[in-house]
């Protein structure tokens, strides 16, 4: 009987086993086994040697970091303290939410041709910066630094937000009372008791930000200098790609890409882990 | 704590869009008092108790502690300095601290540290008998035992007014029943001055000093837990205390004398007396009077324990049992009278479903009151 309901079970979880085996498990290796081989397919790391040894790659490392761990810092500052105005619903509510998800909905490209059009130094914003002449000349929005953390803060910042409303309207409205009832005031009570419980939120807020800014392509390429200073470490995988053929080594790039993300994780894990000890205890509350 | 004399309610007022939640809500508690807010959902007791802790703006009206006006309905001390208590229904523990943490937390807002701090938490933990409990989390608690960590958590701070809004509620009922009796200990031991509220009337009757019965934000009665049960204002807070047989009448004759009232009335196909026994200047009495005059209907409230099947010297009333459910020690009949009205009553002989019988209610076991739709929601006269 046992036996025979554990077939069952297994049966049920077949296509998502198939579907992860296909779509992660198989990618994943054979990228790791291109990048750990030469091109006759013997085995070297000189692919990631040669990363680390070449300043015009290695300094992708550091250039993306630069973008990305400072977009999502932004992202997720922003999206705590919406998340708590917003906790107990708002008149308007989803016409903010609205307008919110609509850069996600869009895509990278779309939301990056806009921002070239309306923030360019023919765009309307730099002509109302002009015409109110808070500047002299057109403002660079794009084509620099910041034109890539702007796109990657209009992208990133809902999911941040709509993950900690998920997670600040779930808190019980009465610990906010009850803490009110303590003694404590509104600055008391959020950073001692909402924030803790947060921080979960947080967390995987942090690290889908991190990761959808640290793995950043089409706004470093439209929006960006990808030639120099937003030359970031999926470029750098894309040419040896596309443009030099060389699938192994950009296989081993990928693979520091991915290694870099899992680091920045497991930070952020250890981070949670510290502040919120009662996470792995309590399930509900 | 600051010490005081008494807190008074004034004219209290709440209301939401057009709705009024509270209405012209007074009171006065004493300190140490134990003081029940009693009534079905919706009736506003859960909004007043919110109001007092100023966690509800009010509209209208004042509340002082002595004299010192803590909310004038313009003006407000903030729920966090008021010095109140408050439980919750759902416990409201933080999650994220122990237990010690949880109970130290006001402590550590008022600069309480090191010593003095562990030794405080250490104490209240010990008067709600959680020792040892200290370095668990909420979660890893029953539910008793957190509601004990609530309280122990208020307690802890010395607050001149504690509230506890359905506490037991989330409980079941051997638990309900334990936690109650520590409430009581509790309360007997620190004096603390309580405002208890609750839906459940054997709760409030166990408990209370004083009982106030509220319908659609309205109080109905306040009074001592034997006044409320045995002399209840009005057929709202006579159903609500148990009197579950509300039969249609009408008045044929009322004899007054000077500590009771007579009534004789027709109902469930016979004609009954009753001895209401109300002081001369009773508004009841009034009420009935006019109910007469105009020979509109009243309502009888009569419990189901006050009727027997033996006392053949009481009110006859001939019906047949529809549903007989067993209990024990009696048997809970619910039977049909003339007129298709509804008598609830329990029955030590055996009865069986379809019998026909006779039952017997003491002149002095019925009350009568002007007729009312009871609803909660809408305000009767108080």
């Amino acid at each position: 009987m046992k036996g025979a309901s554990r077939r069952g079970l297994g049966f049920l979880l077949a296509p998502a086993i198939v579907f992860v085996i296909l779509l992660f498990v198989y990618p994943f290796a054979y990228g790791l086994f291109l990048s750990l081989t030469k091109e006759d397919g013997s085995f070297t790391l000189s692919n990631y040697l040669n990363f680390f040894a070449s300043a015009r790659d290695f300094r992708t490392i550091w250039v993306t970091l630069q973008i990305s761990v400072p977009v999502t810092f932004i992202n997720v500052a922003l999206a705590v303290p919406f998340a708590y105005y917003m906790r107990r619903g708002l008149k308007g509510e989803k016409i903010i939410t609205f307008f919110l998800i609509i850069p996600i909905t869009l895509g990278t490209v779309l939301v990056s041709e806009g921002m070239l059009t309306f923030m360019g130094p023919k765009g309307w914003l730099n002509q109302l910066l002009l015409f109110l002449h808070i500047v002299k000349e057109p403002f660079r929005f794009t084509h620099n630094y910041l034109g890539v953390v702007i796109s990657l803060g209009l992208q990133g910042f809902p999911y941040a937000f709509l993950m900690l409303l998920g997670y600040v309207s779930g808190i019980n409205p009465d610990l906010e009372k009850a803490s009110q009832m303590l003694g404590a005031n509104k600055l008391q009570t959020f950073w001692k008791v909402l924030f803790p419980l947060m921080v979960p939120g947080i967390a995987i807020a942090f690290s889908l930000n991190f990761v959808m800014a640290f793995s950043v392509f089409p706004s470093a390429v439209l929006l960006g200098e990808p030639s120099g200073p937003t030359r970031v470490i999926s470029i750098a995988a894309y040419q040896w790609a596309f443009e030099k053929f060389n699938f192994n080594a950009a296989s081993a790039i990928s693979m520091i890409m991915a290694a870099i993300e899992l680091l920045v994780i497991s930070l952020i894990l250890v981070w949670r882990a510290r502040m919120y000890k009662g996470a792995s205890i309590v399930g509900k509350g | 704590m600051k010490d005081f004399k008494k807190i008074s309610v004034r004219r209290m007022t709440k209301r939401f869009g057009d709705k009024t939640a509270v209405h012209d809500f007074s009171l006065e508690f004493g300190k140490g008092e134990f003081v029940t807010f009693l009534g079905p959902s919706g009736c506003g007791k859960s909004t007043a108790l919110n109001c007092i802790t100023g966690l509800i703006p009010i509209t209208s009206g004042e509340i002082w502690i002595d004299d010192e006006c803590i909310d004038d309905s313009k003006s407000q001390v903030p729920p966090e300095k008021r010095e109140f208590g408050m439980v919750f229904q759902n416990y409201a523990l933080f999650p994220h601290l122990t237990v010690a943490e949880n109970v130290a937390f006001g402590l550590k807002l008022r600069k309480i540290r090191g010593a003095e701090l562990a030794k405080r938490v250490d104490d209240a933990l010990r008067l709600v008998h959680l020792e040892g409990y200290a370095s668990k989390f909420p979660a890893q608690m029953s539910g008793g035992e957190q509601q004990r960590v609530a309280i122990a958590r208020c307690i802890v701070l010395e607050p001149r007014l504690l509230l506890l809004d359905e506490p037991l509620s989330n409980l079941d009922a051997k638990l309900r029943i334990e936690l109650r009796y520590e409430l009581k200990a509790l309360h007997e031991r620190l004096k603390v001055t309580t405002i208890y509220v609750t839906h459940d009337q054997t709760e409030a009757l166990a408990l209370s000093d004083r009982i106030v019965v509220l319908r659609a934000g309205k109080i109905q009665q306040v009074g001592s837990p034997e006044q409320v049960y045995a002399d209840p204002a009005n057929i709202f807070v006579a159903d609500f205390m148990g009197y579950r047989n509300r039969w249609p009448a009408k008045i044929q004759s009322i004899e007054e004398r000077s500590d009771t009232l007579v009534v004789r009335f027709g109902s469930a196909g016979a004609s009954l007396e009753a001895h209401l026994s109300y002081p001369a200047a009773d508004p009841r009495r009034a009420a009935l009077q006019a109910a007469f005059a105009s020979g509109s209907p009243v309502i009888t409230a009569v419990r189901p324990e006050d009727i027997g099947m033996d006392d053949k010297a009481g009110n006859g009333i001939r019906c047949h049992a529809d549903i007989v459910e067993y209990q024990g020690n009696a048997s809970q009949v619910s039977a049909t009278g003339a007129d298709g009205i509804r008598i609830d009553f329990r029955s030590s002989p055996k009865v069986s479903e379809g019998e026909a019988l006779s039952i017997f209610v003491a002149p002095g076991k019925i009350l009568l009151f002007p007729a009312d739709n009871l609803d909660p929601k809408q305000g009767g006269s108080p």
